[in-house]
């Protein structure tokens, strides 16, 4: 019974020890062994998990280190690696970052640099100019590409073959409201278009973002007013919601990549502009019913073509805080190299390569000609220039995803106000005006400039 | 006679029907994971097709079940162990010694836990942090405990209060007056409700997401962080996040069937008057 | 008189002798440590919020921290989503109760009744509550919601109605809709419990004297719930104010703020804009809301606790 007494007391204390001790004792024992333990935090995309996959390989050739993954859906995953970098947690020795995080996370010295430590058969030349500037700050690199992607229109040939239609070289889209009006066929189940409507700073508002650019408008001016209250943002958003809905899915407010990607492999949609990555698994007869007749062209331009398709990439990254930095930097070569991509053509064939981020992928004839979106891919990835994404000059970079802190935030409140307008809850007058106030108010909180 | 058969019929069939009602989402996300992913998102719902385990064969080699599964009973089971530790002598200090400020006590207890956790994460976070807790179970028992332990004593008090004064006043009387008999006699009494409070505790555990997730990495990531990863990825995935909720809830669904008659004891006990 | 389990009266000490001395320091010795604990660690997290909460602090700008005073509460009191999500978190807590104990005791009294395979049936009726509130979502929003292939969607279709888009047109509803299910089996197994705890042989005799089915309901089954209901309602009201992993998963807080509540605008802040110190002055706030509740729900059952 005295036993009781002492445990109660000092119950949390050994909770404490056994459990400590026994972690630095294990410590103690792993340095003696010299094996390092990387803690990796990845999307939970296709090709990422073509990446733990083949690990193993990795695995093979650097016995010493050890890989342990944390795979999570793109949302949470930013969460934790934000609150992660920022707080020095030293969770994680390799995260995957976009375009968003590099230039931030490499500004507050939250990534390690990366130009002067990459190996001699690395190659950085070979990366695609875009890309490779997406991923730095002020000269330096932070993050390795690991796939890349840009926007462009998908078609169903058959279809438009039946209604005698052409889908020109370099579509406007003038052309996409005619096309989807002469295709849109509710009672067969077969709308003309299909676009992302579900709010979110990475889903409907990537395709915003560009539309509004090709129409001539941006985000902010010179002076980081918001711009979304223009006449600009007005015909862009107006084109959109109209659009939509009258040529587009029902319920299309809540779908996004994914559903629409489903959409479309079944048949269902007469166009789609979405990401590049998609072109893999609408050619692939095994998953998309439409395999045989799936046409691709560039994305659609109104008024210029400045920031018509997006650009962006995942990448890997080395947080600063990382206790095992030189073995995280191995493991990012590996896996962004040529080897790898050489690796994944030997095990899934040349059409499932990560794509969009090394020129030397697109000189390799078996994947141009395995791939015939590849060409489309390349074209729109080099011609999605962040540094220069609007007509007007802008203060900020970035197309679709400005790279300012505070972007998250701004996209979603913005998002979810124009998935409101096409829903039909209010105007799209009043969802621009509230954007416009939304983004102002978050703009005096944090203050930004970049 | 007749007027009684058929009450009992329309007593059946509305109690069936509520019960399966109820339990159809689930039925359906547990026949969903044994779909490919093209059947799984069929406009017209396939009733008949024919089953596959891949998706439970793609779950696997993707992440293991049985490491995440671990680090759930882990936590469950000892953050319950540990806030009944705690809350048995302060659910018997509230019930049995009431002073003025009792009440105020449970209720403000109560109310920190209306206060959302992710108010309260980057502190937390910092914290655990400094005290090297991250990606520990240890941690993470801790801060079930921390969530769990007002419940726990709130359910224990409420049971502490019906049990039947006479018996411990007997005791006392017997010249017992001493703090552990009452202990021994106190204990046998409530245990249903003990037990029930124990058993809610590690259904709240078991399904905690948000902490599960923010103060874990890969090491001691539960259950909560295995569904992550298989939520809203790029492409196809009803069947496989079928194959793992099913997997993720199976373990605790068995144990809230098994331990049900335990719960309606306890909860039983609580209500009697 | 029971009060007095702990005894302070001298004279039992001296009937006992010296050593209750060492029991009663065992005793109080075993008390305090518990709620020493539990107030530290109830206290700490409170107090870090509320000094956060006069903080500036933005995880994305660590140069920028110091004192702001009431900086933090100003940008959360001009916030133009904070009297909506207040008034939907007020809503979600009352139709989410609503049902759940309102159809908890119909269904309650409906399993009390002798019927065929009621074990079963009453097992299958508990499942919804063991599912992990996230798994809970995604099954609804994926599979039930989906406004193209979810099966609530099949059956319109098979009436001949157009399915709706549920997270568009009724997003709070939604929520409601995936909460109660959930929660449904938890106040039907409670308030099940306490009307089999009930006499029978009361209720034989009410239904000997005639009483029909609504009579009995009212007069004998439904005073002897009212504490039961009293217990459901303090706990669900504790979880249903930080709903949180639904919103989360469905709808995000939208469209537009129709369906955020407070504990997902303190999320905007903290993981969307990463700013500590409108976060924590947001959980200060969501603490007071909680505390006036709590308040009013006490006032009214008042007599549980004190009983």
């Amino acid at each position: 019974m005295r036993i009781g007494v002492h445990r109660r007391y000092s119950g949390l204390m050994i909770r404490f020890l056994p459990f400590r001790s026994l972690l630095y004792i294990l410590l103690a024992v792993v340095e003696m062994r010299g094996q390092t333990t990387l803690t990796i935090a990845t999307v939970n995309n296709g090709d990422m998990i073509v990446m733990q996959k083949l690990s193993k390989e990795f695995q093979r050739e650097n016995a010493d280190i050890k890989l342990e993954w944390v795979v999570l859906e793109e949302k949470i995953l930013r969460e934790r690696t934000t609150t992660d970098a920022a707080t020095h947690g030293a969770q994680f020795d390799v995260v995957t970052i976009g375009p968003l995080e590099a230039p931030i996370w490499g500004q507050r010295g939250w990534l390690t640099p990366l130009n002067d430590k990459l190996s001699a058969g690395y190659d950085l030349g070979d990366l695609l100019k875009p890309i490779r500037d997406g991923a730095s700050y002020g000269g330096k690199l932070y993050a390795l590409p690991f796939y890349a992607e840009s926007s462009l229109t998908y078609y169903r040939k058959d279809l438009f073959q039946k209604a005698g239609l052409t889908m020109p070289a370099k579509p406007t889209y003038d052309d996409i409201a005619r096309f989807a009006k002469a295709l849109n066929d509710p009672a067969k189940g077969l709308y003309g278009i299909c676009l992302r409507g579900k709010p979110g700073w990475g889903e409907n508002m990537a395709y915003i973002s560009t539309i509004s650019n090709t129409f001539g408008g941006r985000w902010f001016d010179q002076n980081w007013t918001p711009q979304l209250d223009s006449p600009e943002w007005h015909v862009a958003v107006s084109f959109y919601v109209n659009l939509l809905q009258k040529y587009g899915p029902p319920g299309v407010s809540s779908n996004g990549f994914n559903e629409s990607l489903t959409l479309f492999e079944n048949g269902r949609c007469g166009m789609w502009i979405d990401a590049t990555v998609a072109a893999g698994t609408l050619y692939d007869a095994r998953q998309s019913k439409v395999a045989g007749t799936v046409g691709f062209a560039p994305a659609p331009i109104a008024v210029t073509p400045h920031g018509a398709q997006w650009l962006w990439f995942w990448a890997l990254a080395v947080p600063s805080s990382s206790k095992n930095p030189a073995a995280a930097l191995k493991f990012i070569e590996w896996a962004t190299s040529k080897d790898y991509i050489r690796l994944v053509a030997q095990t899934n064939g040349w059409a499932a390569v990560p794509p969009g981020t090394r020129e030397s992928t697109y000189r390799e004839p078996e994947y141009l000609a395995s791939a015939p979106f590849a060409q489309l891919t390349y074209s729109s990835i080099m011609a999605a220039d962040p540094l220069h994404p609007t007509a007007k000059p802008v203060p900020y970079t970035g197309i679709q995803c400005i790279v300012i802190p505070a972007f998250p935030t701004i996209g979603d409140q913005v998002g979810q106000l124009i998935a409101a307008a096409l829903v039909g809850n209010i105007s799209v007058d009043r969802a621009l005006k509230d954007a416009q106030a939304a983004t102002q108010r978050v703009q005096r909180r944090s203050g930004f400039t970049n | 006679m007749r007027n009684n058969l058929l009450r009992k019929c329309t007593v059946t069939i509305a109690g069936w029907a509520v019960a399966l009602l109820l339990f159809f989402p689930i039925f359906w996300m547990i026949v969903t994971s044994f779909k490919t992913e093209g059947d799984a998102i069929a406009r017209i719902p396939h009733l008949f097709f024919s089953p596959t385990l891949e998706n439970y064969r793609a779950v696997q080699e993707r992440a293991s079940y049985f490491h995440f599964a671990w680090n759930s009973v882990v936590v469950a089971l000892g953050s319950t162990l540990l806030a009944l530790v705690f809350a048995v002598p302060s659910a018997y200090a509230m019930a049995f010694v009431p002073t003025r400020r009792t009440r105020d006590t449970l209720l403000w207890m109560l109310s920190t836990k209306m206060m959302p956790s992710v108010g309260v994460l980057v502190p937390i976070y910092l914290i655990f942090r400094d005290l090297g807790l991250l990606d520990t179970k240890t941690g993470l028992l801790l801060i079930n405990t921390l969530m769990n332990l007002p419940v726990a004593i709130w359910m224990l008090y409420t049971f502490f209060k019906e049990v039947p004064r006479e018996i411990l006043e007997a005791a006392r009387m017997d010249g017992a007056g001493r703090f552990h008999e009452l202990y021994n006699l106190l204990l046998p009494l409530s245990m249903p409700g003990i037990v029930s409070t124990g058993l809610l505790a590690i259904i709240l555990s078991w399904n905690e997401a948000f902490w599960s997730l923010n103060l874990t990495a890969a090491k001691a990531a539960p259950l909560t962080a295995f569904i992550a990863s298989f939520s809203s990825p790029e492409g196809l995935f009803y069947a496989k996040l079928s194959a793992a909720s099913t997997l993720a809830i199976t373990p605790i669904l068995i144990f809230g069937w098994i331990s049900q008659k335990q719960l309606v004891r306890g909860l039983t006990f609580g209500a009697v008057k | 008189m029971v009060d007095r389990l702990i005894t302070y009266d001298p004279a039992v000490y001296e009937a006992i002798g010296r050593k209750t001395w060492r029991k009663r320091l065992a005793t109080i010795s075993l008390k305090m440590p518990s709620i020493a604990v539990l107030f530290v660690w109830s206290v700490i997290p409170l107090l870090m919020t509320l000094w956060f909460s006069f903080q500036r602090y933005n995880l994305m700008d660590p140069g920028r921290k110091g004192f702001d005073g009431l900086g933090n509460y100003r940008y959360l009191l001009s916030d133009p989503s904070l009297i909506l999500s207040i008034w939907n978190t007020v809503l979600l807590v009352g139709a989410v109760l609503a049902i759940t104990i309102g159809l908890g005791t119909l269904l309650a009294v409906l399993f009390d009744q002798e019927f065929f395979g009621r074990g079963i049936a009453r097992v299958l009726a508990l499942a919804p509550f063991f599912v992990m509130p996230t798994v809970n979502a995604l099954v609804w929003k994926n599979m039930m919601m989906h406004p193209d292939n979810g099966f609530i969607a099949f059956l319109m279709r098979g009436i001949g109605l157009r399915p709706i888009d549920w997270f568009a047109v009724a997003p709070l509803a939604s929520i409601v809709i995936i909460v109660s299910w959930q929660w449904l089996p938890f106040a039907l197994l409670t308030l099940l419990t306490a009307i089999q705890s009930l006499d029978s042989e009361r209720k034989e005799a009410a239904r000997m004297d005639g009483a029909g089915s609504i009579a009995m309901f009212f007069h004998i089954i439904w005073p002897h719930l009212r504490q039961a209901v009293a217990a459901v309602t303090m706990i669900e009201t504790i979880f249903f104010l930080g709903i949180f992993a639904e919103i989360y998963v469905t709808t995000s807080g939208g469209p537009g703020f129709a369906s955020t509540n407070l504990s997902f605008l303190i999320y905007r802040y903290a993981l969307l804009e990463y700013d500590v110190g409108a976060a924590s002055a947001g959980g200060v706030v969501a603490i007071v809301l909680a505390n006036v509740l709590a308040l009013f729900l006490i006032r009214s059952f008042a007599r549980n606790l004190d009983a």
